[in-house]
């Protein structure tokens, strides 16, 4: 695929018993932003929920790796104790600081439909790398 | 998997023998057909383990074994605290203490043939499943420590059941040991309206009948006869054993290094034993044991709710509650001496063998109950704990049927509402609030949990004692 053509956009990949999600993105903030959209997309179709409420995120961590499992993780929790399926995110990155945002609602379980909760990110097929085209891949496989 | 990868092997044990940076064998109980079809994930993941310091005797992995997170999901490790042993938070797992209660209701088939469905509908009114659900209690700040101190003991002096099931429960109900000041307020925060749910992925209450006793004598030890109407409760410690989870890997992520501990996969995170960090989460994973014990008696109290309505004449006993993903001390005689030793069950059940002093007295000729899940279409069983097993595998046996294909394949495959529609025809009941959850759960994602079952069996680290298949399912 050419640079420059390519749009932002999310995979799930196979795990023995959970769920792999991918984002791949111009940038390594877009990667971080889709990768926590395919989180979404295992738990419900992300075009069912409106963006009115925002979240801020802070998360820090040694390095890119950590910092998607913490980005990642900083989301579970806000679904869990807000009751609140997101559908878009902003990432912006300061060293090794990520300053974040989600924007979703409160579960609404007739039309949101969950089809299952995510217990966490784990550093399994864990990888943020930018591949020789220039696209950013971010990716791990998260526990259900 | 590849049958040369295994250096000796009898037709249930296959040990694959120390090299590179491994510390002991690594052994798999399975019989060949498991063993060729299991993902080579647990292979590398069981031979990992075998690299991690203070490990002893071997690194095992239960014929239910797949692909886990550092562990293999059906693994089993031992560590010693004197020789540099470590605890691995993803050794026990996000769902810290995610076990198995089973009930006995003194209620035969014929008796809820005619209300199989109102059963069914209250059960799943009742019972929070699913994501969004919630209980109807709200913990916060003593009122939760009290119960991450207290486990099931709490929730009974609370009204939730009696003391007689807490006699037939792991840890009799209460895990010693337990630390909730190391328990973060974001794991707190995460469970204060979640005691008494089910949760969801592969949780999990079954209504069920037994369908075979396969051992009389031990199938009378635990009042079992054939055609008995039984409930299972598959369940964990929620959204606090994940947090909890989730945070001490990161820690013990970023301070393997300065342990001096070399990690051949990250997720192995792990402290020593004996270091400040080893020692807390210890304290916050036995709160997390604690939380799942009464989280499941307090399920228990909805669903005798439910049959006092719907069925008067039931009585709900609990016949056994053990879990499957732990660490605890334990004491184990290895090489003709006895040691202390933590063991990590990952997905793998405590099957403590006949005479052991942690087992009520009417256990003790028998040996414990060993509690596999199955999957909504197939079978679950009750095994019993095994002398062999106690010097095989540190008294540890399988804990279910084990996945053969991931959700995303499941979900490719199957359509929930299609899935429900045949277990019905089969006499099954399922209710779900989700159908993509159904279909991600489908019988057909499942290994055959009879051949798991019985390959245990064969290896002697467990037997099978009945076989039960499911008339209604509430799914989470």
């Amino acid at each position: 695929m050419a640079h420059g053509h390519a749009e932002p956009r999310w995979e799930h990949f196979s795990h023995g018993a959970d769920i792999g999600v991918r984002g791949i993105g111009r940038s390594k903030a877009e990667a971080f932003e889709q990768t926590a959209l395919a989180m979404t997309q295992v738990i419900t179709d992300a075009d069912r929920v409106e963006g009115r409420e925002r979240v801020n995120i802070v998360c820090q961590a040694p390095d890119d790796e950590i910092l998607l499992v913490d980005w990642l993780n900083a989301l579970v929790y806000e679904m869990a104790t807000r009751q609140m399926p997101f559908s878009r995110f902003e990432v912006h990155f300061d060293d090794h600081q990520l300053d974040g945002a989600a924007f979703g609602e409160h579960i609404d379980l007739q039309r949101h439909r969950p089809a299952v909760e995510v217990k966490g990110a784990t550093y399994t097929s864990l990888s943020v790398e930018q591949n020789p085209d220039g696209l950013w891949k971010a990716q791990c496989v998260v526990d259900v | 998997m590849d049958l040369s990868l295994f250096a000796c092997h009898d037709d249930y044990r296959w040990e694959i023998a120390p090299r590179g940076k491994m510390r002991v064998p690594a052994v798999i109980f399975a019989n060949e057909q498991l063993i060729r079809d299991m993902d080579s994930k647990v292979y590398d993941q069981v031979t990992n383990v075998a690299m991690l310091p203070g490990i002893v005797q071997a690194s095992y992995a239960m014929p239910d074994a797949h692909w886990g997170y550092g562990f293999p999901i059906g693994g089993v490790a031992a560590f010693d605290p004197n020789m540099g042993g470590v605890v691995s938070a993803g050794g026990v797992g996000f769902d810290i203490s995610c076990g198995v209660r089973t009930l006995h209701t003194g209620l035969d088939l014929t008796d809820i043939e005619g209300v199989k469905n109102d059963l069914a509908n209250m059960l799943f009114f009742k019972i929070p499943a699913g994501l969004g659900s919630t209980g109807r209690m709200h913990l916060e700040h003593e009122d939760m420590d009290a119960m991450l101190a207290g486990g099931a003991r709490w929730a009974v002096a609370l009204g939730y059941g009696s003391w007689e099931d807490l006699m037939h429960t792991e840890e009799e109900g209460c895990m010693l040991g337990a630390v909730p000041e190391n328990v973060s307020e974001h794991a707190k925060k995460r469970q204060r309206d979640q005691m008494g749910t089910l949760g969801s992925g592969n949780h999990y209450l079954e209504v069920q009948r037994v369908a075979e006793i396969c051992d009389a004598e031990a199938g009378a030890a635990f009042g079992l006869h054939e055609d008995e109407i039984m409930v299972s409760i598959h369940c964990g410690s929620r959204g606090l054993g994940h947090q909890i989870g989730t945070e001490f890997l990161k820690k013990m992520v970023v301070s393997a290094r300065g342990y001096g501990i070399e990690l051949p996969d990250r997720e192995l995170a792990c402290a020593p034993i004996s270091s400040p960090l080893g020692q807390d989460y210890l304290g916050a994973m036995r709160a997390g044991i604690n939380c799942a014990l009464a989280n499941r008696q307090i399920i228990t109290h909805l669903t005798r709710e439910v049959f006092a309505a719907v069925l008067p004449r039931a009585g709900l006993r609990v016949l056994y509650d053990v879990s499957h993903n732990t660490c605890k001390e334990e004491e184990h005689s290895v090489d003709g001496v006895s040691r202390r030793l933590f063991v990590h069950r990952k997905g793998a059940t405590r099957a403590l063998g006949p005479g052991h002093p942690q087992l009520l007295e009417a256990l003790r000729a028998t040996g414990q109950p060993v509690l596999i899940g199955g999957s909504m279409g197939t079978a679950s069983y009750i095994m019993a704990g095994t002398t062999q097993g106690m010097a095989l595998s540190f008294g540890s046996a399988c804990h279910g049927a084990g996945r053969a294909m991931s959700r995303h394949q499941a979900s490719r495959q199957w359509r929930g509402r299609q899935v429900i529609d045949d277990l019905a025809q089969h006499g099954i009941i399922i209710r779900s609030p989700s159908t993509r959850g159904v279909a991600e759960e489908a019988p057909g994602a499942y290994k055959d949990v009879t051949a798991v079952v019985d390959a245990a069996d064969a290896a002697g680290i467990a037997r099978k004692v009945a076989k039960l298949v499911p008339v209604i399912c509430i799914k989470g």
